[in-house]
């Protein structure tokens, strides 16, 4: 066989003056780069530098650089470019990648800036006074009836209120990762981390293990094209019940899980046999236009008492009419995934080439309810690379309801966004079913490690709310005159409906 | 016309600013001049800085009481004979006269005041399927936004606001408001921190007969103003005012809110205040805030809403503004500061600062109250709401 074309993109670099020979390394790696030969050997060209081994090397002498190979200089076939048809003339195949979409497309949540007190009104210090970041996720009526109670004050009509909502005690969900995609152990920290931080962890499409059951209450199960874990009981168990429709790293895509991840518990869980490949399809075979999505809500409504059914999209071009739809077809929320949130596989030229980035999508799905006068009859939750406590203060005053972090959760488990996923070899034990490395992950660490990162961006978005002079977050929901541009075009302004700065 | 300057000269962005507020009523239903209205705001003078006065006053057109009065404001001619083709094809104009004004030094460069006592054509009002308080308040949005140069001061029944550009007790005068006589009366003393000059940027703000005084600052007011478009309001002015009165109208006259719950909506009780209560009304209330989360008026802001019948007076959800209210016999009476109160009454039965979120709330006895919810009290219990809840009811002290 010729040899490939393509050189390994990083080196390992290992201080062998300070190396340990421990084979702690060795043993850490789940890309099998190191060979022990009376002292670690690495092999450049398997390596991710997903940096497990540097974390772990006892003697701190390993370190990761990239191969500074020189190419003939080309702007038009960047050494990615030519690697892409060499990578693909050797295989024949599609190109699969995970993660979001790594491309320089313009990040707008960096080209948006917030306001603060000066003055004319008071900023407030939530660290001496109430800043409510309580939101709850599903519809509400366009007014609260009431009536008197006969003692002098009144009580809700007959059947009027907010009924089935979800109550979130901060603005900020866990993404849907499926188990399977993800290990158990991710699944159980996400759950406990969400039972105790008074959020949802989502299933993705992977159904429910019993080892989550003690946390129903705080998991959102959802219900993909595969059907994968769904059945009565499963709708049951969850608090709310997602259809998936579409991922914002591969629009218009199923999914692939491949067999070898398909171990015992993968296998029961699913309802699937072990060993075999799931083949989420495209579409869902029972939805081919928005009558039949209705038909689904409804459904998953009869079958489990009224719980809220929510619905995810991946954001595409004509993302305000479709949600506008699914919000009319009885949906309690739309769930936005923008083209640069994550996925545990996807073919490489839809995960960067297909959709929109979020902040558009929140921006034209919340004007074009306000203009149907619908928007209180679904929440807006918005995902897809939402990376800090800002980006959840600008996507809510933008108009989401509230965000859902995914890239971000795992990276609180360990992530390196080594884009890796899809092989299954997870060094930090997330995105993989080998026992060996899934019990990298204790839950209770797990769920630590979590907990901390949504209470410390939790407390940064009162800080900003303080800052803003508002002690409720619903008061900065969709409240873009708080928010101005840098650097954005005329046009681009008008599409989200935020001023440039100085005006 | 679109080559004039717009006349909302103010209204491309917020308004920043400080105030002084007042408001007063005789719950007897015994008129009162606008003089002690002007002295209240007198004493309050260096909350302003002259950019801004002035007044709402109830009962003041007793001959026309059926009639939708309406204030304008007009840059010139055919900014008025524009709002008039208008008038003319939706109402019956029952009396059009410039408004009575006497030069006062201090004010320049008023626009012309005209007003109007109309009520809507019969079958008009018919073909639009609308009640005649929806048909007012398109006639008032279409002439704020569309007709350039015009502006509806006010256009409630038996009501007015006289305001514009310059101390408050300036404006009174150039008003001639001691030649009125109403029940309620309310005041505003601005202190704008932006460009001046417009006097429809004035307070009070009105629309039918809500009229708003605000001291403060509405930091939602980007969600509230979009809240507000999707049922048909037009936020054009900038003033967060404005919302204010919007969501009065929108809470109590289309959504049938009673006021309490109005003023809990909009100043709501912090979430752990409301999982401490009694389960009916934890229900109720989730169900409010939730449910007008949008319209929640947040940041430091006292107000008092002045409409036929009564006045309430609100602060916002942390007190960050002051408000002190006082009653004299069958008088409730609500300023910025207590000077301007002692100013009026002198030896109050009671003074005290109205908690936050607290409505502190004045009826006139006998009349029409116009919001839905208020039906359930019975005369008893009317005596107690004109202080509000039936807590300050009873704490209230004789501090005088």
């Amino acid at each position: 066989m010729p040899v490939s074309f393509i050189q390994p993109e990083f080196k390992v670099k290992i201080d062998y003056d300070k190396c340990h020979k421990c084979g702690r390394c060795v043993q850490q790696c789940g890309w099998g780069v190191y060979n022990f030969n009376e002292r670690p050997i690495p092999d450049d060209s398997k390596c991710r530098a997903c940096h497990r081994c540097v974390t772990y090397c006892p003697a701190r002498c390993i370190s990761i650089e990239k191969n500074q190979l020189a190419y003939r200089e080309n702007d038009n076939w960047s050494p990615a470019a030519r690697k892409a048809v060499w990578r693909q003339a050797e295989t024949g195949g599609v190109l699969l990648t995970s993660m979001g979409n790594p491309l320089p497309y313009t990040r707008i949540f960096d080209h948006l800036v917030l306001d603060a007190c000066q003055v004319t009104n008071p900023s407030i210090d939530p660290l001496r006074e109430p800043m409510e970041l309580r939101t709850f996720i599903g519809h509400k009526p366009d007014s609260v009836e009431v009536e008197a109670d006969g003692k002098g004050g009144f009580r809700l009509a007959e059947g009027a209120g907010m009924k089935n909502n979800l109550m979130l005690d901060t603005p900020i969900l866990f993404s849907p990762m499926s188990y399977g995609s993800v290990s158990l152990n991710v699944h159980k920290s996400l759950a406990m981390a969400a039972q105790r931080l008074g959020t949802f962890m989502n299933t993705g499409e992977g159904g429910l293990h019993q080892d989550l059951y003690p946390y129903q209450d705080n998991v959102i199960v959802q219900v993909a094209s595969g059907r994968f874990g769904v059945n009565q009981d499963y709708l049951n168990r969850g608090a709310a019940i997602e259809i998936k429709i579409g991922q914002g790293a591969k629009p218009g895509i199923g999914g692939h899980l491949p067999g070898e991840k398909i171990n015992k518990e993968v296998s029961s869980t699913r309802m699937i046999p072990q060993g075999t490949d799931a083949i989420s399809p495209a579409p869902h075979h029972d939805i081919y236009s928005i009558e039949d999505l209705r038909q689904l809500i409804y459904a998953l409504k009869e079958a489990s008492g009224y719980k809220p059914v929510g619905v995810k999209i991946a954001a595409v071009h004509n993302v305000a009419a479709i949600a506008s739809g699914i919000v009319r077809a009885g949906a309690d929320y739309v769930y936005l995934d923008g083209f640069k949130g994550g996925t545990g596989a996807a073919p490489q030229v839809i995960r960067d080439h297909i959709g929109i980035p979020i902040e558009i999508a929140i921006a034209a799905v919340d004007q074009r309810l306000r203009d149907e006068g619908i928007r209180n009859w679904a929440s807006v939750i918005a995902a897809g690379s939402i990376r800090s406590s800002a980006d959840v203060a600008k996507a809510i005053a933008l108009g989401a309801d509230a965000v859902a972090i995914g890239s971000a959760s795992l990276m609180a488990l360990g992530c390196h966004l080594c884009q890796s996923c899809h092989t299954g070899c997870c060094s930090w034990g997330i995105t993989t079913q080998k026992p060996e490395l899934t019990r990298r992950i204790d839950p209770e660490w797990g769920a630590e490690q979590l907990t901390n990162l949504v209470h410390a961006w939790s407390h940064e978005l009162q800080e900003i709310l303080g800052a803003l002079g508002v002690n409720a977050v619903e008061s900065l929901r969709g409240s873009r005159e708080r928010l101005r541009s840098i650097g954005l075009d005329e046009q681009m302004n008008k599409v989200l409906g935020v001023k440039p700065a100085g005006m | 016309m679109t080559t004039r300057p717009r006349y909302a000269e103010e209204a491309s962005s917020k308004i920043h600013g400080g105030c002084g507020l007042m408001g007063i009523c005789d719950e007897s239903g015994t008129l009162m001049s606008g003089e002690d209205a002007i002295l209240a705001m007198a004493v309050q003078h260096d909350r302003g800085n002259g950019l801004g006065g002035g007044f709402a006053g109830y009962g003041i057109y007793p001959e026309f009481p059926d009639h939708f009065a309406f204030h304008m404001m007009y840059h010139d001619l055919q900014a008025k004979e524009e709002s008039e083709a208008l008038f003319d094809r939706y109402f019956l104009v029952d009396l059009a006269e410039p408004m009575p004004t006497r030069p006062v030094k201090g004010i320049s460069d008023a626009p012309l005041l005209w007003r109007y006592f109309l009520t809507p054509y019969p079958n008009k009002l018919e073909e639009s399927e609308m009640s005649a308080e929806d048909y007012v308040v398109r006639a008032v949005m279409t002439i704020n936004s569309s007709v350039d140069g015009a502006f509806v001061a006010s256009s409630g029944k038996n009501m007015g606001a006289f305001k514009g550009v310059g101390y408050p007790e300036e404006i009174g005068h150039y008003f001639r408001l001691e030649e009125y006589e109403g029940h309620t009366w309310t005041g505003h003393n601005r202190f704008p921190t932006n460009t001046p000059g417009w006097w429809g940027g004035a307070h009070p703000f009105a629309l039918l007969d809500w009229t708003i005084v605000h001291n403060g600052e509405i930091s939602s007011y980007g969600i509230n103003s979009r809240y507000l478009e999707q049922f048909g309001y037009k936020c054009t002015l900038g003033t967060d005012t404005e919302v204010a009165a919007y969501l009065f109208d929108l809470l109590l006259r289309r959504h049938k809110l009673p006021l309490e719950l109005a003023c809990k909506a909009l100043a709501s009780p912090l979430w752990e205040e409301i999982d401490r209560m009694p389960e009916a009304e934890q229900a109720l209330m989730r169900s409010l805030r939730a449910v007008y989360g949008p319209g929640m008026l947040n940041g430091p802001f006292a107000i008092v809403l002045g409409f036929n019948g009564g006045m309430v007076a609100l602060n916002d959800r942390i007190k960050l503004r002051p408000l002190v209210a006082a009653r004299k016999g069958s008088i409730l009476m609500v300023a910025s500061e207590e000077s301007a109160i002692r100013a009026v009454l002198t030896e109050p039965d009671a003074v005290w600062m109205p908690k936050a979120g607290e409505p502190t709330i004045a009826r006139v006895k006998g009349m029409d109250w116009p919001i839905h919810g208020d039906l359930h009290l019975s005369p008893e219990d009317i005596s107690c709401a004109v202080t509000g809840t039936d807590m300050s009811c009873e704490t209230v002290e004789v501090t005088a």
